[in-house]
This record gives C-alpha cells, structure tokens and sequence, in this order.
C-alpha cells in the first residue's frame, strides 16, 4: 500500500531507493567504576571526541569544518563537562551523568525564541552522542546502501558528514530547514525533507522524496516512480545545462548581452551567494528593515544593511528601492490603516512624501553607503513627475546635511520605478536616471486584476499585449535616450516570460537569485 | 575587576551565532593575563567571555549591544581587541 507524507521541503532534489530507518537512542549498558575512574572515563571519551571531530573537520572542509569547529569549541569548554563532573563525584556514573548533563543542554537551546539558537539543539545532540558512544565503545551504524532513503527522527551534522549520499535522500520527523544539517545538505545537493512528524513505516521497504516539494512517498507507485524519476531526469539535464551557465554574463543565441540582476530584501539573502552569478542587484527590498511591531530603523542601522550589501556586490551596481510600504505591505504606524483600496492608495513614493521625516532619514543612509561602490536609488510607485523631483528635492537637502557634519557621502543615481500606466504611457515626462518596470503592479494596474484574486488571477498576465506594448515602448524610450531599462517583477524570474520580454526589447533583467539559473538557460537559448 | 569597558552593537543578521563565538572566545583566550566578561546589560549577569557554551547560552540576537569589562595585566589590551573584532562583525565573509 502506498502511502504519501507531506512535510516542509529543506534541500531540492529527488531520491528513490530502498527505505533506511536509523534508530534514535541507545540500548548498551556499561559498568560503573569508582568517581575517579568515571571521571577519568568522561574526559577521555571527550578528549577522542574532540580528535574524532577534528579529524572529520579537516577532511570536510569549508562551511562542515566550521560546524565542527563550534562542536570542538563546545567540548573543549570546562563549562559543559562540569556538571557532569560534580553529578560523578556525587556518585553518578559516567554515561548517566553525561547524558542528564546534555539533555539540560538541548532542552535549553530546543526552548530559545530564536530559530536560528533553537536549531543548534541538534548540534549539542550531535556532539552529545558522539561522547557517549567513545564512552560506552559503541560506533555509528551508518552502514546503508547506496542510493537509500532514509528516515529518522532528526540528523545530526556529523553523522550526515560520515555518510555517502550519493544518490540518495533524508526525510525527517523533526528538523528544522535552519539546521546545520539542513544547510550541509542544500550545499551538496542531498534531497531533504523536515517535519513530516511521527510516521509509521513498519511494512515498507522503499520511499521516494521530492525535496523540492516536500513530499515523501513510502513504497511509492509505480506511476509515482515514473513520474519522479522523468522529473529527477529533466532537474539534472537543465542543472548540468546551467552550471555551465550560472557564473557567466548572460548572452541570447544572437550574441545580444543581457543583464542578469538579482533581488533581494535582506543581507542574509546574499548569503553564500558568488556575485559573478550576476551583473548587479536590481531590486533591493527595504520593507524588512522596517519591524513588523512597528519603530523604524535608525540611520546608522540602515546604513550599516546597504553597506554590507554595496561591499558584497564587489563593484557591481546595486540598486535600492526606498521604502514601498501600503498596498499589500502595511507597516504599523505607518502606512494609513482602513483604505477602502490600498492598492491604489497611499502607498509607495506617497505614503515617502506624506512621511518626509522617514524619507530623509533613509536617504542619509543611502548617500552615507554610496561611498563603498555603485549604489542607486529607485523611487516606487512615481505618477507625476513632481514626484520624482520632490524625492530629489529631500536627497539634496539629505547630501548637504552629511556635507555639514562632516559625515562621508556621495550622490547616488536617481531612478524610477514604472508600475504606475500613467508614468509607463508618458514615460518621457520623466528625468530619471534609470527606470525599471515593477511587471507585477504595472500587469495589474493595466489589467484591472488583483494578483491575489484568484477569480481574476488568470487575467492579470504580464504576456497581455497591452502589458507587452507598455514596456516595449519603456524600452523603447530607454534605448533613444540612453537610459537603462530594467524589468524586476516576478515575470524576469520566470522562463516561461522571459523570450516574451526579451522580445519587447528589455536587455536586463532582475530577479530572485534561485532564479538566476533558468533565466540564464531561457536566454541563451532566445534567438 | 571592570577597569576597562565598552559596549557594541552585534550587526550579524542571525546574532551571536555559532562561527561568531568560536571567534570571540578564542580570540579572548589569547589574553591569559586579563579576566574578560561580557553581558547583555550593563547590570549584567557577567559571564567569562572565555566560554562559548556561556556565549552561546547568552543567546545574542542581532541588534543586541554586547557590554564587554575587562581586567587584569593585559585588560586595557583585551578589551580593545574584543570590541575591534564585533565591531568588524566577526571577519565574516558573507554579508
């Protein structure tokens, strides 16, 4: 009987094999000694940890050996060992007194707030358990065969590091997709799948999962297996075709140069991202900077965020979106709460020009992190003119505030963005630096059709000769002027599209990094 | 023992995480002659910057201001080197 799980999907990829279930826990019994032998009994097993560990970091290398290093660093600590130490000289035995010693420890960090400390209970766990097998002289049973999917309630790094995955894929009761496990198997491609909670396998004896998806399938169909293996074979052709690809600049099959930007909302985007994958950041969201419960970001923190993002950007250009809060992105406090329709309300360079204190404060910080490299301003949701011009007003008066205090700074490029059909029609009313199409607001503006409306969804598609005749002639104006147009919606990320809006004429292009591949695959294949 | 302190903002976007305190400890176990304490407020709770299972238990979110002290032959020197080391966010390599 075939039967199908739904958890959250933590690394892509798909994997059919035998089905592998690792046992938690542990079974042997060893015998005490007196509190000096345990003692020396404990700090032994430590010490082999800690080489054990040592010697994996040095064969793995890289983003694992840091993992490994923290664990090294955590065993090393007095810290950890002593109440295990004073639960021994108290007359525990060693096993006893480590493992009720580490199960403080997990509990402490499972109960954090923060997922990024609560994921590290599998790190202790890892490094836990590592302790207690040198001490009861039992190994990993990481003997499975080649290609096999396995089940078990959570991974630990090491035991994933000591094990061939070729092939082959994992699928958790628990795990979190912020595990270091998690990250290792996203780093080498090992399909994984993360809380599909408690599940009875007894009975099956093989599974397939689509990583991608989430889903795992015990003793799959054989019209399942079809199905995943003619995908898992389509995923590897288009991989392997843009590998080749992916860290170089993007070029049609005419030899026409595209450029391939990539957006972001916040630094972590970025990283373990190489930037030769791209030309420049297109589209820098600055709405996450604003918190949720409301306050807004000082200068200095702003700052401190575009920075980052100029400096890893290496030289390429680097284009920030002042704030577009309204619409469909309320900020409390902020944005006018009880719009009777706040798509075509105070939202964008409005709710910036209806707010001018908030606005300066983010310009400074733009004009302060202009000096580390190429950095841009993109105005949303821009009209009229005056608008734009307002915008250049603040960014004046932002400079010659820096320039008297003293405060390092350069004036960055001034653009627009063009989602707004009246902007979009008369595009030439406009002095701005560079303009870039927002495809998502402009399709649903020009078509009448709320995007999150499923009813009309259908209708609110960039392809739509309209929306395609609006930006061939953007394009257009960009080109007899000598204007950068780019496109940044949703649609650039989409290879379906991408032909469409080459065709209008755009040459760059700006979109979420995990889409960089494909459009760079679609690109090259446009005549 | 504070006869030399400082406080720092902690500007990695995931805080005070693993690779970060590794870094911190390590770098204040090169100051055999100074006791080094760091706490989420200047009130404290103190705790000895020289043990991660402490830094880590201290659970530092980005946009947390870390108070450092420092005391001893080698404090003043310590101290200085803790604060650099935050203030460049740790050396990490990734934005």
């Amino acid at each position: 009987m075939s039967s199908v799980f739904d958890g959250q999907p933590a690394a892509p990829g798909i994997a059919i094999g035998p089905l592998v279930r690792l046992a938690q826990g542990r079974s042997v019994e060893r015998a005490a000694g007196t509190a000096e032998q345990e003692r020396a009994a404990l700090t032994d097993a430590i010490e082999a940890a800690v080489a054990d560990l040592a010697a994996l970091a040095e064969q793995a290398g890289g983003d694992a050996a840091d993992i490994l290093e923290f664990q090294i660093a955590m065993l090393e600590d007095d810290a950890l060992r002593d109440p295990a130490l004073s639960a021994i000289a108290a007359g525990t035995a060693a096993d006893a007194a480590w493992a009720e010693t580490m199960a403080v420890q997990v509990a402490e960090y499972e109960a954090a707030e923060d997922a990024y400390f609560r994921a590290r209970a599998a790190d202790l766990r890892d490094l836990g358990e590592r302790v207690l097998r040198r001490l009861l002289g039992t190994t990993d049973d990481d003997t499975f065969p080649p290609g096999a999917v396995v089940l078990a309630h959570d991974l630990t790094p090491s035991r994933f590091l000591a094990a061939d995955w070729r092939g082959g894929g994992i699928a958790l009761a628990a795990g979190s997709k912020a595990s270091h496990v998690a990250m290792l198997a996203r780093a080498r491609g090992v399909p994984m799948v993360v809380g599909l909670g408690a599940i009875d396998a007894d009975g099956h004896a093989r599974a397939a999962l689509d990583g991608a998806t989430g889903r795992l399938w015990l003793s799959p169909g054989a019209d399942d297996e079809t199905m995943l293996a003619t995908l898992s074979a389509e995923a590897l052709e288009a991989g392997r075709a843009a590998a080749g690809l992916l860290h170089r600049p993007a070029a049609t099959a005419g030899g026409q140069r595209i450029l391939v930007q990539i957006n972001v909302a916040d630094p972590s985007d970025l990283e373990g991202l190489d930037p030769a994958l791209c030309d420049g950041i297109g589209l820098t969201r600055t709405e996450l900077l604003f918190p949720a419960g409301g306050g807004l970001p000082d200068e200095g923190t702003q700052y401190e965020v575009y920075r980052r993002i100029v400096v890893w950007a290496d030289g390429r250009p680097v284009t920030i979106r002042t704030l577009d809060a309204g619409g469909d992105k309320p900020i409390a406090g902020l944005t006018v709460d009880g719009e009777s329709n706040p798509f075509l309300g105070v939202r964008g360079v409005r709710l910036s020009l209806a707010r001018p204190e908030v606005l300066a404060v983010q310009l400074r910080a733009l004009a302060r992190a202009a000096v580390h490299g190429t950095l841009k301003i993109m105005v949303p949701m821009v009209t009229v003119p005056e608008e734009l011009e307002a915008v250049r007003a603040l960014l004046d008066a932002a400079l010659s505030d820096l320039a008297g205090r003293g405060v390092p700074a350069a004036r960055p490029a001034l653009g627009m963005m063009v989602e707004v059909p009246a902007a979009a029609l008369a595009i030439e009313r406009f002095e701005a630096a560079f303009f870039s199409i927002g495809s998502n607001d402009l399709t649903q503006y020009v078509t009448a059709s709320a995007r999150d409306i499923d009813a009309v969804a259908a209708l609110a598609d960039v392809r739509n000769p309209a929306v395609l005749r609006l930006i061939a002639e953007v394009a257009a104006h960009g080109e007899r002027i000598g204007r950068e147009v780019s496109l940044c919606g949703d649609a650039a990320g989409d290879p379906a599209i991408v032909p469409a809006l080459l065709k209008a004429g755009l040459t760059s292009l700006s979109m979420a990094p995990n889409t960089v591949a494909a459009v760079k695959t679609a690109i090259a294949r446009y005549e | 023992m504070s006869e030399h302190a400082a406080s720092v903002e902690i500007t990695n976007p995931t805080g005070l995480h693993a690779r970060p305190a590794v870094k911190l400890t390590k770098l204040a176990k090169t100051f055999a002659d100074a006791t080094v304490q760091v706490a989420l407020a200047e009130g404290g709770p103190w705790i000895d910057a020289k043990s991660v299972v402490k830094i880590m238990a201290l659970k530092a979110g980005r946009g947390a201001f870390l108070h450092i002290r420092a005391g001893g032959a080698q404090g003043a020197e310590a101290l200085a080197a803790l604060a650099a080391l935050v203030r460049r966010d740790f050396d990490e390599t990734h934005v």
